[in-house]
């Protein structure tokens, strides 16, 4: 079957999960034109930047078990290739491949050292060791300010034909004006559903079995004769790369990069959040998880709005509630769900599915 | 009949004394001595040194809970910067209180302070116990859950700060009496680093004298050596572990007063912030041990002040290119527990 070659025999295998990704799919394909608006728009492109991101993320973390603090600096990597390619050569098509390929290459070397250097030694050394390697290079992006632009980051062009003064057609097309800013968010759509699919591929191949079989009991797989070091440095490669396209295609949505948009800590967070809140293991998890959490950033303040509003002057409540709080909820959920579903969203659809 | 053979008692020989691993003290005093050449004016090399070893001793206030907490149980805390920054955002409060009578003089001053060091340890160590019941217990032996649910822990807990003290910077000025510097000849002291260096001191003190000297001590070595051989004499050391792990949250927690005193200043980002710091001090020590987290501690507070006056861009890197450094020397880290 065709679909079941696409998703590389890893199907769904729960009705509700495939009703949420076709959902998502469908959603996120006709987003310019069934939710027009500058929030939406953005609100749906966000949404798919971070698919690509927490699944190559899952690939580190869900399927060979490794804690990398370090993979915002590898989705800044990308972002920022694609704006200092930009903004020092003519804005163009070729400035944004360059950039690409350049950040791509800069990741792969720096992924390959990191690697090389720390995965011999405990998952919790590694986590700490990238937490520190991540927050020097905030620091460097900062401090370069000729090369990066420091704090205030680069704002820049895109090639013509993806800005948003670019609109081709006279007429609008089904009462959305066609411009570059709907040229982007097809592009990006396109990119993320290849990669994503990508993804799905390498950890259904043999490769990825032997990373899960790493997860499991890397002693044993070790004994088996799989050399640990070889495949957890190449999964690190791997979720590099993929991060660093994250980066480039977020770059060229914003058409500004700087270190809060693409290296802090906070988005380093959030990305753990989805994979854990949307099922460590599974890319599904990851789409699922994305479009929820992009979803309650821009909307949950909404509703904790109404909520603040209808609590006005209970003394505790009334703060806990606050629309600026509503970190504080999903970090109560991602603590519940590391206890009560460690598998995430993804993991619990596809056990209801078992029990029937 | 058989005659039952004897066995002839060998006489006990002398137990090999363990000799002491002096490199990385070596290592210390090196650096202090080759940065004599590099600075040039001896008064601004006293200055810078006493400001390093005065940070590094903050620092390693912070960091020993963690190590110890980890070497003891092989847990690792991510969420240990909250408890920093839980005490920093305590000091803000109780200084506040306290400031004019703070500023009536210096003995004030350092009661003031002292107040506030034990309300914040207090509040530090209490929310600590709670944090090991509720987070850390469920996931004992588990690294990845660890990492991911002391995380959460994290979040939730600078959530809970910003509700409580709000999420904007709060200025937490030293008392009138402890500014400025006391002078000898040109190299200036600054007063606050002298307290700091002080208690930093005094915890040192304390916390080697507690492990070395009293049986409750002698037992937190031997489970940070063999955790099971010291539960099979009949020992519960998960009760033990509770103990230091709120202990721990209260060193952080005083470790958080004298570090928001010594930037002046908290914000509820600040535990993120010091994270990464203690991280590569118990990395560089080596993972569990106190005299490695001492030694590191030092080695960081000094560096980050020596590259500060001789190339402040380099500065910000000081931090990691000592680890790295380090490493490649020890991967185990400068005193590596055995047994890990």
């Amino acid at each position: 079957m065709l679909l079941n070659r696409i998703l590389s025999h890893d199907l769904p295998r729960s009705r509700w999960l495939a009703l949420a990704l076709l959902i998502v799919l469908v959603a996120l394909a006709v987003a310019p034109f069934a939710f027009p608006g500058v929030k939406a728009l953005s609100v749906a492109a966000k949404a798919l930047v971070f698919i690509l991101l927490v699944a190559s993320f899952d690939l580190l973390l869900g399927y060979t078990g490794i804690v990398s603090f370090a993979h915002t600096m590898f989705f800044g990597i990308g972002a920022y290739g694609v704006a200092i390619a930009s903004t020092r050569m003519e804005p163009g098509f070729a400035a944004v491949l360059v950039g690409t390929a350049a950040a791509l290459l800069v990741s792969l070397l720096l992924s390959l050292v990191i690697g090389l250097f720390s995965l011999r030694v405990k998952a919790i050394f590694y986590a700490m060791i990238t937490l520190a390697v991540a927050s020097a290079f905030q620091t460097l992006a900062s401090q370069l300010s000729d090369f990066t632009g420091g704090e205030d980051g680069l704002s820049f062009k895109n090639p013509p034909w993806l800005s948003p003064s670019f609109e081709p057609f006279e007429a609008p097309f089904l009462g959305v004006t066609i411009d570059g800013k709907i040229f982007t968010y097809y592009l990006i759509f396109t990119v993320v559903v290849v990669l994503v699919l990508a993804l799905l591929r390498i950890v259904n191949s043999p490769f990825g079995r032997v990373l899960q079989a790493i997860r499991e009991n890397d002693f044993r797989a070790e004994a088996i004769g799989f050399r640990t070091v070889v495949y957890r440095t190449w999964s690190n490669v791997l979720s590099a790369l993929f991060a660093t396209v994250a980066g480039a295609l977020l770059a060229l949505w914003l058409r500004y990069v700087g270190p809060d948009t693409t290296l802090s800590f906070e988005i380093m967070l959030d990305i753990l959040l989805i994979v854990v809140i949307g099922g460590m293991g599974t890319i599904y998890g990851a789409v699922v998880g994305s479009a929820l959490f992009v979803l309650a950033q821009n909307y949950l303040q909404d509703l904790l709005k109404l909520g603040a509003v209808a609590l006005e002057g209970v003394p505790v409540l009334s703060q806990v509630v606050t629309p600026d709080r509503w970190l504080l909820w999903l970090g109560v959920l991602f603590v519940l769900s590391v206890y009560h579903f460690p598998t995430g969203v993804v993991g619990r659809l596809r056990a209801a599915r078992r029990r029937d | 009949m058989n005659t039952t053979v004897v066995p002839v008692a060998t006489p006990p020989q002398a137990i090999p004394k363990a000799s002491f691993d002096w490199k990385p003290v070596l290592l210390l005093v090196g650096l202090m001595l080759a940065a004599i050449p590099a600075i040039g004016s001896t008064s601004s090399w006293i200055t810078l040194t006493f400001a390093g070893l005065a940070m590094g001793l903050i620092i390693f206030v912070i960091a020993s809970g963690l190590t110890l907490v980890f070497g003891l149980m092989d847990v690792l805390n991510f969420g240990h910067g909250v408890f920093i920054a839980l005490g920093a955002f305590m000091a803000t409060t109780v200084m506040g209180g306290m400031a004019v009578f703070a500023d009536q003089g210096a003995l004030q001053a350092l009661l003031a302070i002292f107040c506030a060091m034990l309300v914040a340890m207090a509040v530090a160590g209490g929310v600590g116990l709670a944090f090991e019941r509720v987070i850390v217990r469920p996931v004992y032996g588990l690294h990845l859950k660890q990492i991911l649910i002391t995380m959460g822990g994290m979040i939730v807990g600078e959530e809970i700060i910003k509700v409580i003290w709000g999420p904007l910077q709060i200025a937490l000025p030293l008392p009138e009496p402890l500014r400025g510097a006391f002078f000898f000849g040109d190299a200036g002291i600054e007063k606050y680093r002298i307290v700091a260096s002080l208690v930093g001191l005094a915890v040192f003190g304390l916390l080697v004298w507690t492990l070395s000297r009293t049986k409750v001590g002698l037992l937190i070595r031997a489970g940070v050596q063999d955790r099971e051989m010291v539960e099979s004499l009949g020992y519960r050391i998960k009760r033990l572990f509770v103990g230091v792990f709120a202990a721990g949250s209260a060193l952080a927690g005083l470790g958080g007063v004298m570090w928001g005193l010594y930037q002046q200043s908290v914000t509820p980002q600040i535990g993120a912030q010091v994270n990464v710091l203690i991280f590569i001090v118990i990395i560089i020590g080596g993972l569990g041990s106190t005299l490695g987290c001492f030694i590191g501690a030092l080695l960081v507070g000094l560096l980050a002040n020596y590259t500060g006056f001789l190339a402040p861009k380099v500065a910000l890197f000081s931090n990691i290119g000592l680890m790295v450094a380090i490493l490649l020397w020890r991967p185990q880290g400068l005193y590596p527990v055995t047994n890990r």
